[in-house]
């Protein structure tokens, strides 16, 4: 792979009462940040189940970010609690299975804090890109994927960025 | 599945940055599309009947809008749907705005993303299930949590419009810190004159159960639906059969074991008592701390001076449950003590102005009890060390407030209007004293607020100096005050022969662990948080219970009044239907996998989850399963992660679902 050319792809999992309206002030407001993020929204970050991740990774995502309101800020009022221990946890356990730490990271952004959530997008994106792209899963996947035949048909391929490339061009 | 979507220029805001045409012929290639159009304004009327008609034409079933947030017009989509006739929760919002065209410069990289984030959005809307709202009972009573003027105004109002109210207030009677003041800005009205009657009329009302001397233990239920135990506390005198004639008051022997704290401990009250003469219910309380009864068991004067054989020193703590369908919280504020704090308290203490220390140093609250002609000192301003009356005040404000180093960071708000209002009363009624104020701003933002600060200022010659206030000692009975005037840039100390502090507003005691036992949250300082700060001020996020008053953040009475009839309001609309319409996103449980383990119940925020038998043909129960309350769910999902055998999922964000959206990352 092309490492200067390389963009990464990173997935947010955010809840639907902070962080994704954060994001949203972040477009009112007109902040500019990299589009190498995509969000999937949850409704809590108490929600997110660790295996959420770990198929991000599997799916080709080089980062994931996590994201919900801040400690007492929750909407549902101790979900954030849950996924803070959870977290804690997850985390160790991925050093441990040898993905590097940076690749999951977390942050507490309010649905006020715009600013915030352009600067943890940033940040995130420059952490992934000087860590270069994250191959183990990837690598996994095309030399199994006959494992894998439970997979839906009608999903997308993998290679869809080259597709959408030609029949621009 | 036929699935039709529908990409919004919303005018230039999303195709200035996103090519929204080649996004459409994108989204056309995808299998189980089969209908892909962009359009200029997709929630106007042409563009909401593009969707109608595309939806009979091709027979969809299912839609994606790629157009702005879903919190902006998720529902305005969802309406168009339903108009179509397909089921509101077949439609998925992709945020090409405020997460795409607004955020990124490069069309190349912005149209790419909107391609993926629609192609998200697709591999979600297949995998989506039709959902109905859940439809849910309301019963027509409401809790009123505090009885000071914003929980009256609350109960008066909701009850007014027909509905029961049940009105809790921990202290033997209603009336709250309003029935402290001596008189109001910026009118200067008796503030007991206007408040006795609205108290009267509390007690008077067929609809208003008041139960004073109670607190709230517990919280169970959902919106419409909760179920609330009143724990209501001893008086050791028997209500019916009370008459509130005053005789055991004034027989009491113990005279000054208790401070009043009514009067701010300015004066003592006797071991039965009333708050004050206006209470209502105007049904005296025994003080178990103080009593000789309770210590000797001998005394019993209170009980031979009743007539009506009302002291019943057995009695007990009694519990009782209401079923009520909104709760609305007003349990105001408390001030900041400025003393010495132990090594624990959450705020740092004021040690350098000697308050606790000097009797003459007060704050305003003690002041207002001063001043208030049924005070203490029937009106008259004197000092509390010696009677004496003082010559010289130093007010000083922002004392907590405003002050980082302290642990309060905000503006208390109502200190500036009370402060000028006590100097003013002050010079009203000692015609040679001079009153000085120490200040950081005015802010004096309110109908007639300004006017009134330039009235203390012009016309009854108080003296604002703008500075802080270092230290205040004790030399030859007068309080020496060194500060500074930031203006003239020099120090200043005046030998002052009382000093008031205009201390912090903060929350009540106890704020947070109702916060807890009600399910609402609340900011770093207690006070508790409402679901919008612009748009929802009075709501709390938790549906069904409301705000009112100082609770919420520092208030003054219009304020609080105004509020309170808000939240009343908000109730009432909630009453107006028979059943309660809510989102189906809740969590459902697999009985067949579930194992059991209940780990569901432990991290459910809301109590939830229930344990449900299941029995065989023969009616024996062979497992026990876990049972999610449709009603008591509000659809964090918590539990759906923390499910061990993943025999839970959350309706319009199951599993199934988000994995989709990864792998289409």
């Amino acid at each position: 792979m092309d490492k200067q050319n390389w963009e990464p792809k990173i997935a947010a999992f955010v809840c639907n009462w902070c962080t994704y309206t954060g994001a949203d002030l972040a477009g009112t407001s007109r902040l500019k940040y990299p589009a190498n993020c995509k969000i999937i929204r949850v409704m809590c970050s108490g929600s997110i189940d660790p295996v959420f991740i770990l198929k991000a990774f599997e799916r080709g995502a080089d980062g994931v970010l996590v994201s919900g309101c801040h400690p007492n800020d929750c909407h549902y009022n101790a979900g954030n609690f849950h996924a803070r221990r959870r977290w804690d946890f997850f985390h160790e356990l991925l050093d441990f299975i040898g993905i590097e730490k940076g690749r999951l990271q977390f942050s507490w952004i309010s649905a006020s804090e715009g600013k915030k959530f352009a600067d943890v997008i940033t940040k995130v994106t420059e952490d992934i890109k000087a860590m270069g792209p994250f191959t183990a899963y990837k690598k996994m996947n095309s030399e199994f994927t006959i494992d894998f035949p439970e997979e839906p048909s009608e999903l997308p391929e993998p290679e869809f960025q080259e597709n959408s490339d030609k029949e621009t061009e | 599945m036929k699935i039709g979507v529908f990409i919004c220029h919303c005018g230039e805001n999303i195709s200035s940055t996103v090519d929204c045409p080649r996004v459409a012929d994108v989204c056309r290639t995808y299998t189980g599309v089969e209908y892909s159009v962009d359009y200029k304004y997709m929630c106007s009327d042409p563009g909401q009947n593009l969707i109608k008609d595309a939806i009979h034409k091709y027979n969809l079933d299912a839609i994606v809008v790629g157009s702005c947030s879903p919190h902006m017009h998720e529902r305005t989509f969802r309406n168009a749907a339903v108009s179509a006739g397909i089921n509101p929760f077949m439609v998925e919002i992709a945020n090409l705005r405020e997460h795409c065209s607004w955020v990124h410069d490069n069309i190349e990289a912005a149209t790419r993303k909107a391609i993926e984030l629609m192609r998200m959005a697709i591999e979600k809307v297949k995998r989506d299930k039709p959902l109905t709202k859940i439809k849910v009972p309301i019963t027509k009573r409401v809790l009123v949590i505090g009885g000071g003027i914003a929980g009256i105004q609350a109960a008066l109002d909701t009850a007014n419009a027909g509905y029961e109210v049940v009105l809790v207030e921990k202290e033997p009677s209603i009336g709250g810190h309003m029935s402290q003041l001596s008189e109001t800005f910026p009118t200067l009205d008796c503030s007991q004159c206007i408040l006795t009657p609205r108290m009267v009329e509390v007690h008077q009302h067929p609809k208003i159960k008041l139960m004073t001397y109670s607190e709230v233990e517990r919280v169970e239920g959902f919106i419409g639906n909760f179920k609330v135990t009143i724990k209501k506390k001893a008086r050791h005198i028997n209500e019916d059969k009370c008459s509130g004639c005053g005789m055991c008051i004034t027989k009491c022997p113990i005279k000054k074991k208790a401070y009043n704290s009514f009067e701010e401990d300015l004066a003592f009250r006797p071991a039965v008592y009333v708050p004050f003469p206006q209470a209502i219910p105007n049904i005296p309380v025994i003080d178990e701390t103080v009593c000789t009864y309770y210590k000797t068991g001998k005394c019993g004067m209170c009980v031979k001076v009743c007539d009506r054989e009302a002291i019943d020193f057995g009695q007990k703590d009694t519990i009782h449950v209401a079923d009520v369908g909104a709760i609305i919280v007003a349990t105001g504020f408390k001030l900041y003590n400025i003393d010495k704090k132990s090594a624990d308290s959450k705020y740092k203490g004021y040690g350098e102005y000697g308050y606790g220390k000097y009797r003459d140093v007060i704050d305003g609250l003690q002041f207002e009890r001063i001043a208030s002609a049924s005070g203490p000192t029937s009106g008259e301003i004197k000092r509390p060390s010696d009677g004496r009356v003082p010559k010289k005040i130093a007010f000083i404000q922002c004392v907590g407030s405003r002050d980082d180093s302290k642990g309060i960071s905000y503006c208390s708000k109502i200190c500036c209007m009370y402060t000028a209002k006590q100097a003013m009363l002050y010079r009203h009624k000692v015609h040679d004293g001079e009153a000085y104020i120490f200040y950081m701003d005015i802010r004096a933002g309110g109908k007639m607020y300004e006017e009134f600060v330039r009235r203390a200022i012009e016309e009854d010659k108080v003296k604002y100096i703008r500075g802080r206030v270092s230290r205040i000692y004790e030399e030859d009975g007068k309080y020496i005050v060194k500060g500074e005037d930031t203006l003239a840039g020099m120090p200043v100390e005046i030998d002052a022969d009382m000093v008031v502090l205009a201390t912090a507003m903060i929350p009540q005691d106890g704020a947070e662990s109702l916060a807890r036992t009600i399910g609402i949250p609340y900011d770093k300082y207690g006070f508790f948080n409402e679901a919008h700060p612009k748009l929802r001020p009075v709501e709390s996020t938790t549906a069904g219970v409301f705000l009112a008053g100082a609770c919420q953040s520092p208030k003054d009475i219009p304020e609080s009044v105004s509020m309170a009839s808000a939240a009343a309001s908000k109730a009432i609309i909630l009453f107006a239907n028979d059943t309660l319409e809510r989102e189906p996103v809740v969590a459902k449980v697999n009985e067949d996998i579930c194992a059991g383990c209940f780990y569901c119940m432990k991290v459910c925020p809301f109590g939830a989850v229930e344990v449900k038998d299941v029995k065989d043909i023969n009616g024996i129960v062979y497992k026990e399963v876990a049972y999610i309350n449709q009603g008591v769910c509000q659809g964090c999902g918590t539990c759906t992660a923390t499910c061990l055998s993943k025999s839970i999922e959350l309706a319009g964000f199951n599993n199934e679902e988000i994995f989709a959206e990864i792998a289409a990352l």
